[in-house]
This record gives C-alpha cells, structure tokens and sequence, in this order.
C-alpha cells in the first residue's frame, strides 16, 4: 500500500471539482453552439442574395473583372489560416494546421511562394513558436465572429490580391483553411481557392423555376461587378469564420465531454483502490487484535501451568 | 424565391432589408424609395427588374396597406427588384428607431475632423449623415 486512505480521497476530490469544471465547459460550449448556428443562419440571407446578384451581373455581362482574373504564371499564393483562440478544443487547431501543412506542400510543389495570414491566437502561437514569418494576423472573436473582422481581413486580401505582380506583397491567389461545421459530430478541415473567383462554378446554380429575369443595371454591369465583388469575397470570409465558430465550439464540447467521462472513470477507479486501502487496513487491525488476544491467552495458559 | 410566380400585377411588392448579419426588416410595400448612386430610385409593382449600387443614405419603405413608414439607413450595398421581389443588401443597416442620436453625432464629430486624412473618413461622414436623416424621419414621423 504505497499511498495511504487520506492521499486517494484528496485525489478523488480534485478529480471531482475537475469533473465539474470540465462538465461546465461542456454545457457552455453547447450552448453557445445553438447561438453560433443562429448566426449562421442570420448571415445566410445576404450570402444567397449576394450570390444570385453576381452570377446575375456574371450571366449579362463579359465578366472580365480584375478579381476574377487568373494570373498566367502565379508565383505567390496567400494563405488564410482559421483556427480557435482558445485550446480545450480537442484536435480542432491543430487539424487545421496540419492542412494547412498539406496545402502548403502542394502550392511549393507547383512552385508558389506562400505568404500567410492568420485568423485565432492559435495559428499565431503556431507560427510564433516555429518562426515563420507571417504576413497579418487578427485574433479575439475566433467564437462569435463579427462582420466587420470578416470585412477587414477581406480588404487585406484583396488590397495583395490586386497588386501587380512583381509588386512588394502581390499574390497571385488566395486560399482559406477552415474548418467546416457539417455535424455535431463531423467537423472536416476544408481548403479552399477563394481568389480568383470562379462566380459560376462552386456555387449552386439557380433550379429552372427561377431563371434569372434580364436586369437593368445602375450605373453599369461593369460598375456594380465593382462594387458587388468585394463584398461577395467578404461575405465568403464571414461564412468561413462563422463555420470556423460552429465548428469550434462542437469540438470544444466533445473534448470536454469525453474529459467529464474521464475524470468519472478515474474517481470510479480511485473509490475502488480507497475502499481496497481501507478494508486491508481493517483486516490488518482485526488481525493484530486477534495476535494480540491469542498471545496474551497463550501467554495466560503457560502461567497456569 | 421561387414560390413568386403567378400572373404580374396580382401580387404584392415583398421586400426583403438584409444586412450582412441578420434580416433587419421583410414584409410586403407598397412603395420603396432609395437613394442609389445616380439618383434616388421609387420601386413600385411591377418595376422592371434591375439592379443599382446604393449611396450611403436612407431608404424608405412605405409598408403595404397602412400609413407605417420603415426608415432606414444603409452603408452602401445594392438594390435589386425582380418579380416584385426587391432585395436590399447592405453591410450595416440600422432602422431609424434603432438609432442613438447622440452617439451618431459624436461620430459625426469625429469622422468630420478626419476629413482629408484618410478616404474613409468621408464615407464615414456620408454613413453618420444618412443615419441622423433616417432617426430624424423617424422621430418627425411619430410627432404627426
């Protein structure tokens, strides 16, 4: 008996309030994740009219704008990375960081410098730590994501995006990693292009029953592409990171969920052990007790003798 | 959407105020008047399809079958109508009621003492002027 009664039941105690910490968290992740959802469903209005306004202007006019045109030769490519700000999440940053990795190994095959932008405290203390070199980051909102981020990180995107290339700062494409919410239960890390834009594919096409009606556009097709384009960009970054949010929060719930079950493993298997301790302390003492007894009636018989 | 066919003229113009993060207003109008970068727009029943890029500034709804007026600001975005369906998509938009004066002209304060900084400081100004015309109607409109 290496630890004694009173060692296992201050262990157990800790276990205990540890059990609720993570029984707490796991209750506020899920309900944070209805609220996430709202928001995602909130945002989904303005993603869809935006969506058919651009391939309304893409169907009617010759698209030939400068966010949807492919460089003939990309040398640079920009990464956006979306992790978490904060850990207990399970797996979550990290899966986006080994794709990140992946993507990464990909762009150097095909011969793409890469600059990399940072979404979450994670992402930034990953690349801190290795010292590599990034090119912005934004942290703080990694679980409820406002619009305004999205429009920033947007602009900055878009500002490297269009620079000539040769430019200090020019990428020739952008991807994001993120993670996508599809379930509770499945939560997929996803890279995807985000510029050039590729406006009628990837999206899914109006059904027959709407076939778009011929607009008249104020001032001109070209100029409301101008001013539709960034925001549809934005409005794709606000999606990942509301995505992003979802997906965290479900995985921060299934990690402290399995951490609750754990921690009522190990005060089951520490009860167990106590009990042990203290029923080979009783039958120690019952058995010294009956030594005793027996000694002093033999030592009793031998003086009657 | 899709569920808005039927003969031209039958149905109600429905308009939807979406801004980037929530539906801020749907329902059906009788009228819709925005401001878009050429010249202020009056949609009624039956406008041709179209679609225009907004100016910083307020747009009004008058709400099918009552006297209600829903005043708004929006911070640029667009309008589209087709299928007496219009759309009005801005990346912030505030109803009139929603508007906190002060605060507004504070802002207004401000972005104006930045003018000549930066660019943004004037579309600030154009935002801040939009939502005081907009809590103004409001307030004008409830003293009536």
């Amino acid at each position: 008996m290496a630890v004694s009664l009173r060692e296992y039941r201050a262990r157990i105690k800790s276990t205990e309030s540890m059990k609720k910490i993570t029984r707490a968290m796991e209750l506020i992740a899920a309900s944070r994740i209805i609220k996430a959802q709202q928001r995602a469903q909130q945002a989904a209005p303005y993603a869809r009219e935006l969506t058919r306004a651009v391939s309304a202007v893409a169907t009617f006019s010759n698209v030939d704008h400068p966010l949807t045109h492919e460089e003939e030769n990309p040398k640079r490519a920009a990464v956006l990375v979306i992790t978490s700000d904060r850990g207990l999440a399970g797996a979550y940053s990290s899966s986006v960081l080994k794709e990140v990795e992946r993507l990464s190994e990909r762009l150097r095959e095909e011969g793409k410098e890469i600059d990399y932008f940072l979404a979450g405290r994670k992402a930034v203390a990953y690349f801190k730590f290795r010292q590599r070199p990034f090119v912005d980051s934004w942290t703080g909102f990694s679980d409820q994501p406002s619009y305004d981020v999205a429009a920033q990180i947007g602009r900055a995107l878009i500002d490297a995006f269009l620079k000539q290339q040769g430019e200090e700062g020019d990428v020739d494409e952008v991807h994001i990693v993120y993670t996508r919410f599809r379930s509770m239960l499945v939560q997929e890390p996803t890279a995807v292009r985000l510029l050039p834009l590729e406006v009628v594919e990837g999206e899914e096409p109006p059904g027959e029953a709407e076939l778009l009606p011929l607009y008249e556009f104020e001032p001109s097709a070209a100029e409301v592409l101008d001013g539709l384009l960034p925001q549809y960009v934005q409005s794709r970054i606000f999606y990942s990171l509301l995505q992003a949010a979802a997906s965290e929060l479900a995985a921060r719930q299934k990690a402290m969920k399995s951490a609750t079950d754990n921690a009522e493993e190990l005060i089951k298997k520490f009860t167990r052990i106590a009990n042990q301790a203290r029923q080979a302390g009783i039958t120690q003492e019952i058995s010294e007790i009956v030594g005793g007894v027996n000694a002093l009636a033999d030592a009793q018989a031998a003086a009657n003798d | 959407m899709a569920d808005h066919k039927g003969a031209a003229g039958s149905e109600a113009l429905h308009v939807e105020l979406v801004a980037a993060d929530r539906t801020v207003w749907s329902g059906d109008a009788a009228m819709v008047i925005a401001r878009t970068k050429e010249g202020d727009l009056g949609v009624l029943r039956d406008h041709a399809p179209a679609l225009s890029l907004l100016a910083e500034a307020v747009v009004e709804i008058q709400v099918e079958g009552t006297d209600d007026v829903v005043v708004a600001a929006v911070d640029g975005g667009f309008l589209s109508v087709a299928h007496n369906r219009v759309s009005i998509l801005s990346e912030h938009i505030e109803l009139g009621e929603e508007i906190h004066v002060e605060r507004v002209k504070a802002e207004l304060e401000e972005a104006r003492g930045l003018i000549g900084a930066n660019n943004e400081a004037e579309r600030r100004v154009r935002h801040a002027e939009a939502r005081l015309r907009a809590a103004e109607k409001v307030s004008s409109g409830a003293s009536h």
